[in-house]
């Protein structure tokens, strides 16, 4: 997706009125884009007059935000506590080795980023995995490993039906 | 809709909402918590919808959390007061014929304990609920956190009215009198700070609420601001008006997306009616509230971290010899509460602090929400009164550890706090009783532990968790944890060395010593407070390469029990590396035997997950597949 300045204003004009509201502009730039493009950094940091060691601090400071872009699912495990002790260690221990998820990183098909979490605040039906946005709960590996076969194998079936 | 302007149209308009809902004769309240959603409660709003379109006489209410996480989603009917549980879009239509047409109770639907055990219909009788007492959570599945209509049938907004018309420092001494204490874990006298930040020198104050709830295992904070976000703004207005504060912030976690969407929507309310904004009820006053979003740093859940985060800066802590009622926010006096205290703060001014004090202990008056979850029966969000037993909430409330396990530990206080045995089940919980225990109250995370824990693992994954989170701005808490994680890492291997113990306590009291913020101060106390109560599982890691909690993967062996297996091969289809042959001539019911490859193995539970038989069996410390054939019956 190209990034232009009016799109990147679109995002801000409403809520983002000077240097304060750094974080708030840069979460708007990555719930849309889903990671923080350069160029729109470039805007923010000429809109709201900041320099860009600042912007990268913060990227880098905060777990929310990416440099480069992220996967087609997001996936996310939640590592709480209460889904530690119930084994979340266990899946992500397997997602690894069966699939080649690590936390923070996005699979070199561009298919999957892993994000750990901690704590969404759901603890009873932990643990919990959600898949692009969708809690999933009481996982195991077993389920884990199903979900991710899946989807792999929808986007080779939808590639061929492209191609 | 015009403004409210006096506390006399106040209560005019609370006694109109009031009687708008007293036109409902029934009341359908769906919990709409994220856990019942996450089970399914948005396929069930739809289908209610659906079948009680056009019908007047039923006010539907998609709630925040009611609590009883475990056997959600949940559904309510009053005036029939039922509890209907696990329900399913299906059971909607029968529960509009039934309970809603005709007033009848459905068997089926209510919570039974234990298996064919006793059948509970009402609230008030569930032991879950039976053993809280309910004061910030009161309203939670009574009102609609979109309506302030709602809230103001319930008396919302009274206790500004009335706060209003006190002076500040009359409802500066209220507070101080019911001695409220910070519900976010520090436990310090909110009087005291509300007081200090009035009495410092600056030209602005501001008045802020910490939601960046960020340790593991809890969501108080979130059922709070999502079940009944008024409360809160209610409370940051009295403190506003009680400490002269000149503008408000709310710090929302990034992880709380539906918290800071009811929090936006409320405030957008408050503002309509006029208890935000210029001349609140004609006061005089002039406050707003500001909605921060945090990123995701636990470290910005510290006060002085959690300013520089609302400047729009990195979250790290600085050293604290100037407190931040004096020097907070734009090094401007500020007054910092987390959600739970700002919420207490009507009740307070609507029952007095006589009231307050009346419940709980001498020096933790009042009560505490807890969200308790792990090992145990009944997870949920629970309110009960400071000084109860953590035996009390654990096995009366909490209905004991999971599947009739044995309990091992408790974990207060999230990363800052520590694991409690046993013989500390009797102690009851308040902020100097569970300090002097070696954990801390923290801000209410209660995480049960059975016997197929391993408290070696849970400091291993608290340090980790610490590590990752350190803003790595001092030292101490940057290299002391790398350094005490490795120690652990080792001993979870089975590659500790005696000494190993005698190192964790010498770094962990020099992290806690040395570091600058309350992150790094309190960091080592997991590892600390297990080494404390839990010698002999670190000794049996360390000497005997055993693991108690049969969880560190290094010191556990998977085998099959030959006198439980079917030979149905579940296991073997679902085994990643292949794992699991059958064994020739080994004749069972359903099969051939099948035996894991020990050396094969990568201990993956999956499977351990499938196996009908529970005939997988886990061995501490490991052993090869040929010496548990030979010596299964001595290991049986």
């Amino acid at each position: 997706m190209a990034v232009t300045d009016q799109q990147v204003e679109e995002l801000l004009k409403d809520w983002v009125h000077d240097s304060e509201d750094l974080i708030t502009a840069m979460l708007a730039v990555q719930e849309k884009y889903n990671w923080l493009p350069p160029e729109a950094l470039d805007y923010v940091s000429r809109r709201l007059n900041v320099r860009k060691p600042r912007i990268y601090h913060i990227a880098t400071f905060y777990k929310v935000f990416s440099l480069v872009p992220r996967g087609k699912h997001i996936l996310q495990l939640c590592m709480g506590t209460a889904c530690h002790v119930r084994g979340a260690k266990l899946i992500a221990d397997a997602m690894a080795r069966q699939h080649g998820l690590q936390f923070g990183k996005t699979t070199d098909d561009g298919l999957f980023t892993l994000e750990r979490v901690n704590c969404l605040g759901a603890c009873a039906i932990g643990p919990i995995l959600v898949v692009d946005g969708e809690y999933k709960g009481n996982m195991t590996t077993n389920r884990a490993n199903a979900i991710i076969k899946r989807l792999k194998r929808e986007e080779t079936s939808g590639e061929g039906g492209n191609a | 809709m015009p403004k409210i302007e006096t506390a006399e149209q106040v209560k005019r308009f609370q006694e109109r909402c009031k009687s708008a809902l007293d036109r409902f004769p029934i009341v359908v309240s769906l919990c709409n918590g994220t856990a019942c959603c996450a089970m399914g409660a948005k396929e069930l709003a739809a289908a209610f919808e659906k079948e009680l379109a056009g019908d007047e006489s039923v006010k539907f209410i998609k709630s925040g959390c009611h609590g009883f996480c475990e056997v959600g989603p949940l559904v309510v009917v009053r005036p029939l007061d039922v509890v209907y549980q696990r329900v399913k879009p299906d059971d909607v239509p029968e529960i509009v014929d039934r309970s809603l047409r005709h007033n009848e109770v459905i068997d089926r639907l209510l919570y039974r304990f234990g298996d064919g055990g006793k059948v509970f219909a009402k609230e008030g009788e569930i032991p879950f609920y039976r053993n809280q007492s309910k004061v910030v959570l009161a309203l939670n599945s009574l009102i609609d956190p979109y309506s302030i209509d709602d809230y103001l049938a319930y008396g919302g907004y009274s206790a500004l009215a009335r706060a209003l018309e006190m002076t500040p420092d009359a409802v500066l001494k209220e507070i101080a009198d019911a001695n409220l204490r910070g519900r976010g874990g520090g436990g310090f006298d909110a009087g005291r700070k509300w007081n200090s930040c009035r009495t410092a020198a600056g030209e602005r104050r501001h008045i802020v609420c910490n939601a960046d709830e960020g340790d593991p295992g809890a969501f108080m904070d979130e059922s709070i601001l999502e079940g009944n976000p008024h409360s809160v703004i209610e409370g940051m207005v009295i403190g506003a008006w009680a400490i002269g504060g000149d503008d408000g912030f709310i710090y929302i976690r990034n992880e709380y997306p539906r918290a800071l969407k009811a929090f936006g929507n409320a405030l957008k309310q408050a503002r309509e009616y006029g208890f935000l904004g210029e001349n609140i009820l004609s006061s005089g006053l002039d406050f707003d509230i500001k909605v921060s979003r945090g990123g995701g740093a636990f470290v910005c859940g510290e006060s002085s971290a959690l300013f520089r985060s609302l400047e729009g800066e990195v979250g790290e802590p600085r050293a604290k010899y100037v407190h931040s009622v004096e020097r907070g926010y734009r090094d401007e006096p500020t007054n910092l509460n987390n959600v739970e205290t700002w919420a207490n703060v009507p009740h307070i001014i609507n029952r007095g602090a006589e009231w307050f004090r009346s419940t709980g202990t001498k020096d933790s008056p009042g009560t505490k929400v807890f969200s308790l979850v792990g090992k145990v029966e009944n997870t949920g969000l629970i309110e009960v009164p400071m000084g109860i037993t953590l035996r009390e909430i654990i096995f009366d409330i909490g209905g004991g550890i999971k599947g009739g396990k044995n309990f091992k530990a408790v974990q207060t206080g999230g990363p800052s706090g520590g694991c409690l045995p046993a013989s500390s089940l009797d102690l009851p919980v308040d902020f100097d009783v569970l300090t002097r225990a070696g954990s801390m109250m923290g801000s209410g995370g209660m995480i049960v532990m059975d016997e197929e824990t391993c408290v070696v693992d849970v400091a291993k994954y608290f340090t980790d968790f610490l590590i990752e989170e350190s803003c790595g701005k001092c030292l101490p808490c940057r290299e002391g944890l790398m350094h005490m994680s490795g120690i652990l890492h080792r001993i979870t291997e089975g590659k500790g060395k005696p000494e190993d113990l005698r190192r964790l306590v010498k770094l962990g009291d020099a992290v806690a010593a040395a570091s600058l913020c309350g992150l790094g101060v309190s960091a080592p106390n997991p590892v600390l407070s297990s080494i404390r109560y839990f010698e002999d599982e670190y000794l049996a890691h360390i000497n005997e390469h055993r693991c108690p909690g049969s969880v560190c993967s290094a010191l556990i062996s998977y085998h099959i029990d030959p006198a439980m297996c079917t030979g149905c091969g579940t296991c073997e289809k679902v085994c990643p590396v292949d794992a699991i042959k059958p064994v020739p001539d080994e004749e069972r019911k359903d099969g051939l035997l099948r035996e894991i490859d020990a050396d094969v193995c990568e201990k993956c539970s999956a499977c351990k997950e499938v196996c009908p038989e529970e005939a997988i069996v886990v061995e501490s410390p490991a052993v090869t597949t040929e010496h548990y054939r030979e010596n299964v019956t001595e290991m049986r």
